[in-house]
């Protein structure tokens, strides 16, 4: 059991935090380009020198071309039609086509809009070489600069790490009590304690405390590998980090012990856990953000206690939140902690 | 035995239903102070609920009941207070060393770190287990776990204790062991409340009731109940009783036939 606990934490860190990312590297580009000019082969050039993009493929059929997408081989197809330049030089409005395959709609919306951008950038450049060289200044237009605050380089890893250690103090604190308390019932310790005059909360205390200490511990090893290895921000105070962490534990561990008075053996329990889990994880913002899920999905996430600690592990570890900035969540997460944890006693009996 | 005959279980009509089946129907019955008292009767035969139900684990139905001066539905931890209890799956915290279960349950029974040092140290010299005080019980042989179960379930010294099939699944010397240990408890004034389908260990009894599909059947000491059937030992008042015909019985487990110890 030690060296799981010690494992488990660098294993997930490792693994999910370069895995789930949803920065797009590899882009498999198919280019057809039918124009053959200079100004087709300036876009080609451009994407060839982009480490995004992947250009594997050149042909002037776009049958080919749709066919490898369909095999699932590229991911956008680039069309520069028969006469682009030309049309271009006319004065026209002229046309590229892009073709995404969009069966992962985030990642299709992301190539779409590297790729719009890298066009946007060179068709500024061709409008400022191609316009009257009378006019040496630029074109009256408003330009947006911008900086990303918090995460300035966009960091996937910054992003996940805090993240990954929420997923991380959970499965330790809800499994690992629900699990315990199940196999005393399969081992008849359960029998043998509830014919004890033991008081409920002596038990419960004694039976909860353990892992509150171990999943606190664990937050604590998963922060050191996550400067370590990572090397991500530590903005916020860890002191408030912990204190947040102690009470979101009441929850988790309340949660634990209230399945555990569902089920007698521990199959049962575990199907409960996964089937909480799964919910709690996907709808919890680790991957996907929370704001952009449907209201009705935002309601059902006030009963997620893992969207809380996500978004405060990110604001303080992140933003250096304080206190009053996260006070909501940790009010909501008091008040669920109070609960569920009433409600898991109220359910543990001594007496069946 | 105690001539006194004052109760220390009473039991008045109790009815146990799970759905519509009725696991204990209608019992009554009473233990005195001090006695060995042997519940019996086949698998699935209603005992397990019936020692559940008096040890406080599961609720009853309803009906009547009074164990060691305390109700059930009211005083329940009261009643677990004066109790003991060991069950027939092994029951003491296999990862942990011996003294560290003796140590959890004196605890939780409140008794003082000397006391539990004090009993324990007797209890490990009475076993023969001192060599064995750091061990873990996993490490253990079965046969001396359950000793070591039976000592830790008496270790507050309860008025009564409660033993489900404490003998399951051990080899006839053992057992015989084990009930070595039973007269030793009933010897220091701790009445034993105990299930059983070894139909020789009834002989070991004070008094015995018989339960037929969850009915008392009969009620009695071995002695007048082997008179009142007219048979030689206990296993063949079972018989007569539960109804079994004599071919029925010579194709069951030898197990259930009766063992002579001298």
């Amino acid at each position: 059991m030690l060296p799981i606990i010690f494992i488990v934490p660098i294993v997930q860190l490792l693994i999910l935090v370069h895995a789930a990312t949803l920065e797009m590297k590899n882009i498999d580009m198919y280019i057809v380009d039918k124009d053959l000019s200079s100004t087709s082969r300036g876009i080609v050039q451009k994407f060839e020198s982009s480490p995004f993009y992947h250009i594997n493929h050149h042909s002037f059929s776009m049958q080919d071309a749709e066919n490898e997408l369909k095999k699932g081989n590229i991911d956008i197809i680039l069309h520069i039609p028969y006469g682009f330049e030309s049309e271009l030089i006319k004065g026209n409005d002229s046309g590229l086509q892009l073709l995404i395959d969009a069966i992962n709609g985030t990642a299709a919306g992301l190539i779409q809009s590297y790729t719009q951008a890298v066009l946007a950038d060179y068709n500024r450049n061709i409008m400022l070489k191609w316009t009257s060289p009378v006019i040496k200044e630029k074109p009256l237009s408003i330009e947006i600069t911008h900086s990303f605050w918090y995460n300035p380089e966009l960091n996937y890893q910054t992003y996940m790490v805090p993240g990954i250690l929420v997923l991380l103090v959970t499965l330790i604190g809800m499994i690992l009590t629900s699990l315990n308390l199940v196999r005393e019932k399969e081992l008849g310790t359960a029998e043998q304690i509830n014919v004890t005059p033991i008081r409920k909360y002596h038990f419960i205390t004694g039976k909860l405390f353990p892992f509150w200490i171990i999943a606190l511990f664990e937050l604590a090893f998963g922060l050191l590998i996550g400067k370590l290895i990572f090397d991500i921000p530590i903005v916020g105070n860890l002191g408030l980090l912990f204190l947040f962490a102690a009470v979101y534990l009441f929850a988790i561990l309340g949660a634990g012990l209230f399945f555990s008075t569902l089920a007698s053996t521990q199959q049962q329990v575990m199907f409960i856990n996964f089937f909480f889990m799964l919910l709690f994880i996907l709808m919890s913002g680790l991957f996907t953000p929370v704001e952009t899920m449907p209201d009705w999905a935002r309601v059902i996430n006030i009963a997620n206690p893992m969207a809380y600690f996500m978004r405060v592990n990110r604001m303080i570890l992140l933003k250096g939140s304080g206190f009053y900035d996260i006070l909501p969540e940790f009010v909501s997460v008091s008040i669920y902690a109070l609960i569920i944890l009433s409600l898991a006693v109220w359910r543990y009996r001594k007496t069946v | 035995m105690n001539e006194q005959k004052e109760t220390i279980i009473t039991v008045k009509n109790l009815v146990k239903k799970f759905g519509n089946f009725k696991a204990n129907d209608n019992l009554s019955f009473e233990v005195f102070k001090g006695e060995i008292f042997g519940f019996l009767g086949a698998n699935g035969a209603g005992k397990t609920t019936a020692i559940k139900i008096l040890c406080g684990l599961w609720a009853p139905t309803s009906g009547e009941i009074n164990v060691a001066g305390f109700d059930i539905y009211t005083q329940t931890e009261q009643v677990k207070k004066n109790i003991g209890y060991m069950s027939q799956k092994f029951s003491l915290y296999e990862d942990i060393t011996v003294f560290e279960n003796i140590r959890l349950f004196g605890g939780i029974y409140g008794l003082s770190r000397r006391e539990i040092a004090q009993r324990a140290t007797d209890l490990m010299r009475r076993l023969d287990l001192e060599h064995s005080r750091d061990k873990l019980i996993s490490s253990l042989p079965l046969g001396w776990r359950q000793k070591l179960a039976f000592s830790v379930a008496i270790l507050h010294k309860p008025k009564l204790v409660f033993l489900d099939e404490p003998t399951g699944g051990v080899d006839p010397v053992t057992r015989r062991k084990f009930w070595d240990q039973i007269y030793e408890a009933a010897d220091r004034g701790i009445t034993v409340f105990v299930t059983t389908h070894y139909m020789d260990e009834a002989e070991y009894c004070d008094r015995v009731s018989i339960m037929v599909d969850g009915r008392i059947a009969d009620l009695d000491t071995p002695s007048a109940l082997k008179g009142k059937y007219r048979v030689k030992n206990m296993n063949e008042v079972f018989l007569k009783i539960a109804r079994i015909k004599p071919d029925e019985y010579n194709k069951l487990e030898p197990i259930y036939k009766v063992r002579k110890f001298k």
